[in-house]
């Protein structure tokens, strides 16, 4: 195994650099669709794709099991902040009914340097991160919606990612069994 | 000890890779079918265990063992399927399967750009490494056919 990979996994990727690499992406994307709502569709179609295969890297490292509730999953959840944005995001704000709960960001790699102009007041900057949680989830059988509801680029003291459970999906049946 | 052959499918059942080593009499069925019993199989032993366990299942069906050959079973959280056969002396294959998944399957398939999740697995570089992989198991057993 003399992949150069496996060896790199170790070390960190210059956080400034990746900084810069997202918000290189975000405003391309601002100036090819030329449209607030269509960049935040689009940043949360990356999610999705990356959160697909990274629940993946994310079983493998942590070799962990099935979630028994929804608590169990929020605190994976702080855990993949953890590994793979070197964050850890506050739990808290649980729904009564325990399907709800919101993940408080005190600091955010992705929005380091980050300015919005007035014309994008609409732009939801760290959309990637809703599309990452539910391909994700998605993926362990688990249909779930996120939204931002406090940023920090708007003038909120804090970013407040809100995670809300709807249901649980099913295995796929093979055909011709009961 | 020895390897026979390994299937890998998707949550669907789609048999995304199949590969073969030491194995000395074919099914006498095409891959296909082939492929699509052995998912019912362990879609049916998989419930049915489930059903018959007098506790939580937890981790469900790991193996089964006939007299000539063991197959061994493991699944991610995901519903990725491994299935290993093997002869009946063959150690810790569970623990083989997981680093099949780990090192080989995240590392060249789900990191791979080029590989889609849900068709059977094209890429070169990953049936290079997958066999490697295993035959420098010490399951793979040192004779050669």
């Amino acid at each position: 195994m003399s992949r150069q990979g496996t060896r790199l996994d170790q070390k960190k990727v210059n956080s400034e650099l990746f900084t810069l690499t997202y918000g290189a992406l975000v405003s391309q994307l601002m100036k090819d669709y030329e449209n607030v709502d269509e960049v935040n569709k689009q940043l949360e179609r990356m999610g999705y794709n990356i959160g697909i295969r990274l629940i993946e890297d994310f079983l493998a490292r942590t070799g962990t099991g099935r979630c028994y509730d929804f608590r169990d999953t929020a605190e994976k959840i702080q855990s993949a902040f953890r590994l793979y944005l070197g964050i850890s995001p506050q739990i808290m704000n649980w729904s009564s009914s325990g399907d709800e709960f919101s993940l408080q960001f005190d600091s955010n790699p992705l929005t380091e340097f980050v300015e919005l102009p007035d014309h994008c007041l609409n732009l939801k900057y760290c959309n990637v991160l809703t599309g990452v949680l539910k391909g994700a989830l998605e993926m362990v059988q688990m249909d779930i919606a996120s939204c931002f509801v406090q940023d920090h680029l708007k003038g909120d003291p804090c970013t407040e990612l809100r995670v809300k459970f709807i249901k649980r999906l099913e295995d796929a049946i093979p055909a011709g069994e009961d | 000890m020895t390897i026979h052959n390994l299937y890998i499918f998707d949550r669907s059942g789609i048999l995304l890779y199949y590969a073969e080593w030491n194995r000395l009499k074919q099914s006498g069925i095409t891959r296909e079918e082939e492929a699509k019993l052995m998912f019912g199989m362990l879609w049916s032993i998989k419930s049915f265990v489930c059903k018959i366990s007098p506790l939580d299942t937890k981790k469900g069906f790991l193996c089964y063992k006939t007299n000539k050959y063991a197959l061994h079973y493991f699944e991610t959280p995901t519903g990725l399927k491994f299935i290993l056969n093997t002869d009946v002396n063959a150690q810790n294959v569970r623990e083989l399967l997981y680093q099949i998944y780990r090192q080989v399957f995240v590392e060249y398939v789900i990191k791979n750009p080029e590989c889609n999740l849900k068709e059977p697995i094209k890429s070169e570089l990953f049936k290079s490494q997958l066999d490697a992989f295993v035959k420098q198991s010490p399951i793979f057993g040192l004779k050669s056919y």
